[in-house]
């Protein structure tokens, strides 16, 4: 595929990603990824260190589904919001297995939504991420997400995936 | 003022057996400030990290001791040093990173030089300059070094003091607390890595919280349905003066958890990918221990997660969690596989965490500008002795009595003239 084109391509793919989760999709968010796949958000403290503890972990859809259900069901946190900015988006390269690998800085903004700070916005994380996309049935995929956190004093709670 | 009380007092809204705690405590700047003085810097050992940190002499890392700067170093002896990270010229922070490896700690701004013991080797231009100005002739550096603090270890564990009238370590931790660490910290550590939140509240807020095992299967329902951590389960509650608090609990009871489920309401809540608590059992039937070392220090196994906790406190409403993530040395692949699975469940983001945070932030803006109200203790009756029952607050109570210990409280009720008792153990 044309470099131009491949890059459009996953730049709106990013978008989609985000907007799922800005927009509360949330249930739509683990569709992103393949069915074997692995998911970080890892504090940069830790990464750069070689240190293998995450904040988020999963490696496979079904655990990515368990974060979505304990996030509606489970957890108890004030209501907010995300807004994603994501960008420059740099495609690294091709690897043998096909898998794209792209960098790309993020940055999200929090808004609260709840009685004591509701309408409070705040610069919640920034960050890079870390992607191996994958092309299933002309679709692309995430088979790899590392989300590396250089916000390492997250502000009071992390509940809902970067 | 009615109903005020001074700040070396206990103050009078106090209940004579900690069950009523005011909640000016939580956001009173005079109280902060007697808490630096009293507390943190009176006969208490303050957590300060672990051996594993710092391997090799030269190694160092900052932290604190309430809110005063610290860095710990190893020597080139292979022994620890507390000192505070300020330069003894200026005032200046020495080391500003969170971790490293120096041979010499250098304050950037004059570059005053310290050996990793803390004393002053050398400062520029002593003698001056072109023979003019520099220090008089009897400055000695001797009288110069960084000042430092009492530091001792428990199992790699290491705990600072300002205070000569802290009791020996193993006698403040207590035997039970003893024989927590032996279990925990019984192998060579390898350090997993590190978490942090800040989180909008006083410090207190939280050191309650951990004490607390009525909350755990209220307020984290994920807890509750895959780590047994139901009010309802075995489990039980020790405290002693400092390490004021254990809570552990056994699982695998099925009458225990269908009756739980009765109570509170089954919500058919079940995982699709199983493998994040398929964990290995490392400590008989123990699913979950809690120890909570007064005033700073949480140990926590909860499945195949081992880790630290430090409340730093940063503003009398404020205050820093880090969150220190271990195994062992020898885990084999597997192991060291599922202590990241299950780091899941802990931490800014965990699963029966995260909850915690945002629990105490609702305490905080809820209090705010309260002249006399107080909470209520009382779950568990109104004394502070070991229970064995999760459906207890006795860890609050322990904790309480610590506190007003600590700050030089005579007792409750000592401020309103209802007795000075002291006898609340």
């Amino acid at each position: 595929m044309e470099a131009a084109a491949q890059r459009a391509q996953i730049e709106q793919f990013l978008a989609e990603y985000a907007a799922a989760i800005d927009e509360d999709r949330l249930e739509q968010w683990p569709e992103f990824f393949t069915e074997r796949c692995l998911y970080q958000i890892i504090p940069y403290e830790n990464f750069s260190q070689g240190l293998p503890v995450a904040l988020m972990f999963a490696d496979s859809r079904a655990m990515l589904r368990d974060r979505v259900t304990a996030h509606r069901k489970a957890n108890v946190f004030a209501p907010q919001r995300y807004r994603h900015l994501i960008g420059p988006l740099r495609v690294i390269g091709e690897e043998e297995e096909g898998a794209i690998v792209v960098r790309a800085n993020y940055a999200v903004y929090r808004t609260m939504l709840d009685a004591a700070n509701y309408g409070r916005s705040e610069l919640f994380s920034v960050g890079v991420y870390h992607d191996r996309l994958i092309r299933e049935q002309g679709r692309l995929l995430l088979r790899e997400k590392v989300v590396v956190v250089e916000t390492a004093r997250i502000a009071t709670l992390l509940v809902t995936p970067l | 003022m009615a109903g005020a009380s001074q700040v070396g007092q206990f103050p009078s809204e106090v209940a004579l057996d900690y069950t009523r705690i005011p909640y000016r405590l939580f956001f009173d700047p005079t109280i902060e400030a007697l808490e630096q003085q009293r507390l943190f810097q009176g006969p208490v050992w303050n957590y300060v990290g672990l051996e594993a940190e710092l391997k090799r002499p030269g190694d160092f890392k900052t932290t604190t001791v309430g809110r005063v700067p610290m860095v710990v170093t190893r020597t080139e002896a292979g022994d620890f040093r507390l000192l505070v990270n300020r330069c003894a010229h200026r005032g200046a922070m020495v080391c500003n990173e969170p971790r490293g490896h120096r041979a010499m700690l250098v304050c950037p701004y004059h570059q005053w030089s310290y050996d990793l013991a803390g004393r002053l080797r050398g400062v520029p231009f002593r003698g001056g300059a072109g023979g003019r100005g520099g220090y008089p002739a009897d400055f000695s550096l001797a009288d110069h070094g960084l000042q430092s603090a009492r530091i001792d270890s428990y199992r790699g564990v290491l705990f600072g003091s300002f205070s000569d009238a802290a009791p020996p370590l193993t006698a403040y931790l207590g035997q039970q607390a003893c024989a927590e660490l032996d279990r925990v910290f019984a192998r060579p550590l390898r350090i997993l890595g590190y978490s942090r939140q800040e989180i909008r509240g006083n410090w207190k807020l939280y050191a309650e919280n951990t004490r607390d095992p009525y909350h755990a299967s209220l307020l984290h329902l994920f807890h509750a349905t895959f780590t047994n951590h139901r009010i309802t389960a075995e489990g039980g509650n020790d405290t002693a003066p400092f390490a004021g608090h254990i809570h552990s609990v056994k699982g695998d009871d099925a009458a225990e958890a269908a009756a739980y489920e009765a109570q509170v309401g089954a919500r058919g809540y079940r995982l699709a990918d199983p493998s994040l608590m398929a964990g290995r059992p490392e400590f008989g039937r123990r699913v979950l221990s809690i120890l909570t070392v007064f005033p700073n220090l949480v140990v926590q196994q909860i499945g195949n997660t081992l880790a630290t906790r430090q409340i730093v406190p940063l503003a009398v409403d404020r205050f820093e969690l880090l969150v220190t993530y271990f195994g062992y040395e020898d885990d084999d692949a597997e192991l060291a596989s599922i202590r990241l699975k299950q780091a899941n469940l802990i931490g800014p983001a965990g699963y029966i965490s995260l909850e915690d945070g945002y629990a105490v932030e609702l305490v905080q803006q809820a209090i705010q500008g309260e002249c006399g109200a107080a909470s209520v203790i009382e779950m568990g009756g109104r004394a502070t002795e070991s229970q064995d029952t999760l459906a207890t607050e006795n860890g609050l109570r322990a904790f309480w009595r610590t506190y007003g210990r600590v700050m030089g409280w005579d007792g409750p009720g000592a401020a309103n003239g209802s007795g000075g008792a002291t006898g609340a153990d």
